[in-house]
């Protein structure tokens, strides 16, 4: 477990903790050591519970006073009834599991709304290395080696867009991520990170437009 | 600060309730009168709010923590005392023998008052939730409306789901830890085997065995059964591999390898403390829980009992995915709950052994469920 959150990761907290409303329930996916919940517990004093695989991120949970389960993602959804949440959060680790598709609509169902974030595989900095240097990007947001990734799906924005209206999921918001702060234009190619707020439910669905969009 | 140092030097004694009135049992028969021994440590606080019971496993007693005049430690003394994961400085403790034992209260080598006789098998057929009844009656006695939490592993963890099941409106909070919404096929298989064990002794003589002696054979051959079943077969490997009592092997039938003679010198020790009719006894009632489908939770009930659930990875006799089953179903019922499995080469054992893992947790979850109490 890294021990230390950084800015990044700070930052990408303070965002998603201002998409949810106050007092929501809410189930956090690979809670790690609960920062993320601790954080919505404070500033929207949340009822949230997270689901973590590593025994001692669990421990630190616990020492927080959050509510844990000890499980793998992917076999810790099946038993809730639906709509058991306001909120279902799966925050920088869609990459990193193997039947995302499944655990992506298993969270629409347990959950009212999901949000997610994850890396831009097709951001500007990963482009050039793989054009200019033939080799796989290593980026400030996809810090790893080919050979320690625990990422086994690579994704731009372009695709999780395509991939929504696919599923007939409706996007509800979207954030978009640099070096700099947030970005409206060219995400796909100028963003790092991205952050979606997504739901099954169509009446609060848009297909948003923004510049930029084709790259 | 001054119960923290007395505590620790003045010897704990097992007080005694003598509780005078009919109690109804689960199967129909009655008991008239019911001993129940009991210990408690720390204080009881002004509003009655840091209260927690702890329900002893199959062979415990009612001697949780401290040491007693005779200089035995607790059978849970690394987990409660000052500081520790049920801090007595904070918390005020509770532990009683459990109905049907052999060590305070009433059970089958009791006198039965009508006849001046020990029972023996005359002693009714108890149940979890008849255990968890006389418990209640105690903490009535004790004045104790409402418990902060009750923990207790393996079949001191049934007791905790039994609470849950029975009285709701009297627990904040439980932490049941390697224990299961009801014995599989395979656990009631060992307990049957321990039973044949004692019964088939000839000096068992249908449990009237007390003015002679108890079968200590069959009784000591349960528990060598038994305490296969607490460890792994990593733990085993590590406590005993394959070393020798002696230099070289006997050729003979006597006790070669260190683990046979573990084996026996557990079973000698466990028939100087232990009854054999208690043993068929709380076995039976092991084997007759069963709190799955809906009788954990009615399903018209909504439950505030928050939950902490713990297991451990090497448990094969308690194994993790009863735990997962129990989680599974309080899921199911937006029930708040905590699970976590402990990762351990000690077996069921674990529960009695992996400190340091259960206080972080337990301390964790009991904070948290007190300042809501407060």
């Amino acid at each position: 477990m890294k021990p230390k959150l950084t800015q990044y990761e700070q930052q990408e907290h303070l965002l998603i903790a201002e998409m949810v409303h106050e007092q929501a329930t809410v189930l956090d996916l690979g809670c790690g050591n609960g920062e993320l919940l601790e954080l919505l517990r404070e500033r929207k004093d949340v009822n949230g519970q997270g689901i973590e695989i590593d025994d001692e991120a669990i421990y630190r949970c616990v020492q927080k006073g959050l509510t844990v389960f000890h499980s793998d993602i992917e076999s810790g959804l099946g038993e809730y009834p639906d709509k058991t949440f306001d909120y279902v959060i799966m925050n920088q680790c869609i990459q990193e599991i193997f039947e995302i598709d499944l655990l992506i609509s298993e969270s629409l169902r347990v959950g009212r709304e999901v949000i997610l974030s994850f890396s831009n595989f097709a951001y500007i900095q990963a482009r050039l290395e793989l054009f200019f240097f033939g080799k796989s990007p290593a980026t400030v947001a996809l810090p790893y080696s080919w050979y320690n990734t625990p990422n086994i799906h690579f994704l731009s924005i372009k695709d999780f867009r395509e991939y929504c209206t696919l599923k007939k999921i409706s996007i509800l918001r979207e954030i978009y991520l640099t070096n700099w702060g947030q970005t409206r234009f060219w995400p796909n190619l100028l963003a790092t990170n991205a952050i979606f707020k997504i739901t099954r439910n169509d009446k609060h669905g848009h297909i948003s437009h923004i510049s930029g969009d084709g790259i | 600060m001054d119960n923290l140092n007395t505590e620790a030097l003045v010897p704990v004694a097992t007080q005694l309730l003598k509780w005078e009135q009919s109690l109804t049992l689960e199967c129909g028969a009655a008991l008239d009168s019911i001993d129940i021994a009991y210990e408690t440590y720390g204080t009881l606080n002004a509003s009655k709010s840091n209260a927690i019971l702890i329900c002893h496993a199959f062979s415990g007693d009612a001697h949780a923590a401290g040491i007693d005049a005779a200089g035995r430690k607790g059978w849970w003394d690394s987990m409660i005392g000052p500081g520790k994961a049920f801090d007595t400085n904070k918390y005020f403790m509770i532990c009683s023998n459990i109905l049907g034992g052999c060590r305070g209260t009433t059970g089958p080598s009791s006198i039965n008052p009508k006849t001046g006789r020990h029972y023996a098998t005359d002693f009714p057929v108890i149940t979890v939730k008849d255990i968890v009844a006389v418990q209640k009656i105690l903490l009535d006695h004790l004045g104790i409306d409402k418990l902060l939490s009750i923990s207790g592993g393996s079949m001191g963890g049934m007791q905790v789901l039994q609470w849950v099941a029975d009285y709701p409106e009297r627990v904040l909070s439980v932490i049941p830890i390697a224990t299961s919404l009801k014995h599989s096929p395979q656990q009631i298989a060992f307990n049957e085997v321990a039973r044949q064990a004692i019964i088939s002794d000839p000096t068992w003589k249908n449990g009237h065995y007390y003015d002679n002696g108890q079968p200590e054979r069959g009784l000591a051959l349960a528990r060598m059964i038994g305490h296969i079943t607490y460890m792994s077969d990593k733990s085993m490997e590590e406590k005993f591999s394959r070393h020798l009592k002696k230099e070289r092997l006997g050729f003979s039938f006597d006790a070669d390898f260190q683990v046979e003679g573990y084996l026996h010198y557990k079973g000698d020790r466990f028939v100087q403390r232990f009854d054999a009719n208690s043993y068929l006894y709380i076995t039976k009632a092991m084997d007759y829980f069963d709190l799955a489908d809906q009788d954990l939770f009615p399903p018209n009930r909504r439950f505030a009992v928050k939950f902490l659930v713990i297991s451990f990875q090497s448990d094969w006799l308690y194994p993790s995915y009863q735990s997962r089953d129990l989680v599974r179903l309080l899921k199911t019922r937006f029930v708040d709950v905590t699970y976590c499995e402990v990762p351990s080469t000690y077996g069921h054992d674990a529960f009695l052994l992996e400190i340091d893992q259960q206080e972080i947790l337990v301390n964790g979850f009991l904070d948290r469920v007190f300042k809501g109490a407060k």
